[in-house]
């Protein structure tokens, strides 16, 4: 009798502990892949800028350093994103990725100014394609955020944490910005006067 | 929506389709067995040579079309609906709204998680939208030109997050199966009807039973013409039936999916200013009819009773009052203003 309340309660515990370990590997996946989305979004992002700054380059060729501060900011955004993933270096892309987010806010608020550049469709679209860029990286980061969250508060909770060992579970980074300085908002001059 | 809510949610709405499925198959299975048994009495008392009624196979090929039928819907409802309303699809954008609408679409497919839908467009210029499919991952969203022209590009979005919100929740699977089925229903019982007012039917049945049972064995003839009267209630209350499930699933549904969308979005002053624009264009979407009215965000048929709340209202509108979802969604948008966290559902 006593054998075989024991046998029921170590198959109790063996069968928590394959569903306990099988859904800490599917929220690691979910969490690989919500990161995965955000890759193919700033890759997206990336992509596109080099486009927009041919678009307005002759317009606004006294508008140098705005454009080079894009460009700059979307280099080093692009050399941080090769060796970023899930378990490191998600914050330092975060950083460079708000950097370049500032830089290219300043530069819409530049096109603002030339009625006639925005007028031309190419510029028009690249507007609307940059839009929607900034807005998948957004939803992105929100899913991969909910994800990771989930992810991590799991992994760390009784009795969870005894099996999280065996999954390979480890606390993944969420897609924050705890640098004070990048956090502010763009200072903007909206004097309408062109710089000198 | 928490996750425990949300796979509470898909787990009803799956359940309740199986049901839906199973209540449409065991009507046309009642429809053909009954008419078996009615013609069986009649039948029963006839002399021994006559012909009696004793294999029901009017039952068997009713139960076999029923299930053929929900076959169909299961399999081909998605686009039965879209073609109802004359959508086309959009594969490649020429114009900068349709651009912006795939761009729209794109993003919430990436917010909610899930696969892009398909994007068709409603030639109509009232503005309106709805999602059908039957899986999450090869879903259809379907928004009208005059919405396209309406709404801003916020707009547009918190639209689409509302229909992603849907496709999510698993209700265009019950929503899509309840256009399909409802419609054959109604098609069924206008037929019955139409075979009732030419008299063909009660000519054939009433021959045979004067025939053979007259006044001498009323028993059985009696039962028969009882089975007969409940059997022909059925037919007529069935399209009335369907029509009252078909709103009974949908109201409770557009507040989860506002609720859905704000998550999606993280603005629902966006959304509640979209049902404005929609509600004051009050002009009926006329591309889309009855029998999929269920599916819209806002009721395309325009009724007034969708404006009123209380008992008339909560047992026949397909939609809450649209006042009530925007005051819902304004009070949300202050409280995520207010606090930064947005309220679950409200």
């Amino acid at each position: 009798m006593g054998t075989l309340a024991f046998l029921i309660v170590v198959a109790a515990v063996v069968f928590w502990a394959i569903s306990a370990y099988n859904t800490l590997i599917r929220m690691k996946g979910e969490t690989l892949n919500a990161w995965k989305q955000i890759d193919v979004q700033l890759k997206r992002r990336h992509d596109l800028i080099p486009n927009l700054v041919e678009a307005v380059k002759g317009a606004m060729s006294f508008e140098r350093e705005t454009l080079e501060a894009v460009i700059q900011a979307r280099n080093q955004a692009v050399k941080i994103q090769a060796d970023a993933s899930p378990t490191g270096g998600v914050q330092a892309l975060a950083g460079a990725e708000a950097a370049l987010g500032a830089a290219l806010s300043r530069l819409n608020v530049v096109v603002e100014r030339y009625p006639d550049l925005k007028a031309t469709t190419n510029v028009g679209q690249l507007q609307e394609e940059l839009t929607s860029t900034e807005n998948r990286v957004a939803f992105a980061r929100q899913l991969y955020n909910d994800t990771a969250t989930g992810y991590n508060i799991k992994q760390q909770q009784f009795p969870w944490n005894l099996i999280a060992g065996f999954a390979r579970a480890e606390q993944v980074e969420l897609w924050e910005i705890t640098d004070e300085k990048e956090r502010d908002v763009p200072q903007v001059d909206l004097s309408m006067k062109p710089k000198a | 929506m928490s996750e425990q809510n949300l796979f509470e949610q898909q787990r009803a709405n799956r359940r309740r389709s199986a049901v839906l499925v199973a209540i449409f198959v065991g009507f046309f299975a009642w429809v053909g067995f009954g008419g078996d048994l009615a013609y069986y009495l009649f039948t029963v008392d006839a002399p021994p040579r006559a012909y009696h009624h004793t294999v029901p196979w009017i039952g068997i090929v009713a139960t076999l079309l029923g299930l053929g039928m929900a076959w169909f819907a299961w399999s081909r409802g998605p686009k039965q609906v879209l073609w109802a309303t004359g959508a086309w699809q959009l594969l490649e954008p020429s114009k900068p709204e349709e651009q912006q609408l795939v761009n729209v679409v794109e993003e919430m497919a990436i917010a909610s998680g899930l696969p892009r839908p398909k994007i068709w467009i409603v030639p109509d210029d009232d503005p309106n939208a709805f999602a059908t499919g039957i899986k999450a991952t090869d879903a259809h969203v379907a928004v009208t030109e005059g919405l396209l022209t309406a709404l801003n590009r916020d707009e547009l979005q918190a639209v689409i997050a509302h229909e992603m919100a849907h496709v999510r929740n698993d209700d265009v699977k019950l929503m899509t199966l309840l256009a399909a089925l409802a419609g054959v229903i109604a098609l069924m019982s206008d037929g019955a009807l139409r075979m009732m007012r030419f008299g063909s039917f009660r000519g054939r049945g009433g021959g045979r039973s004067g025939g053979g049972g007259g006044g001498k064995k009323g028993g059985a003839a009696g039962l028969a013409v009882v089975v007969l009267v409940l059997w022909l209630i059925t037919l007529i209350l069935a399209p009335l039936i369907s029509r009252l499930l078909a709103l009974g699933v949908s109201r409770k549904r557009e507040f989860l999916a506002d609720a859905t969308a704000a998550q999606f979005t993280r603005n629902p002053g966006a959304l509640a200013m979209a049902l404005r624009k929609i509600e004051d264009a009050a002009a009926p979407t006329k591309a889309i009819k009855q029998g999929t009215a269920h599916l819209c965000i806002a009721d395309p048929l325009g009724r007034k009773l969708n404006a009123k709340s209380g008992f008339l209202a909560d047992a026949f509108a397909t939609h809450p009052p649209m006042a009530v979802r925007i005051a819902r969604l304004k009070a949300m948008a202050y409280q995520y203003d207010k606090t930064g966290v947005l309220p679950e559902a409200l």
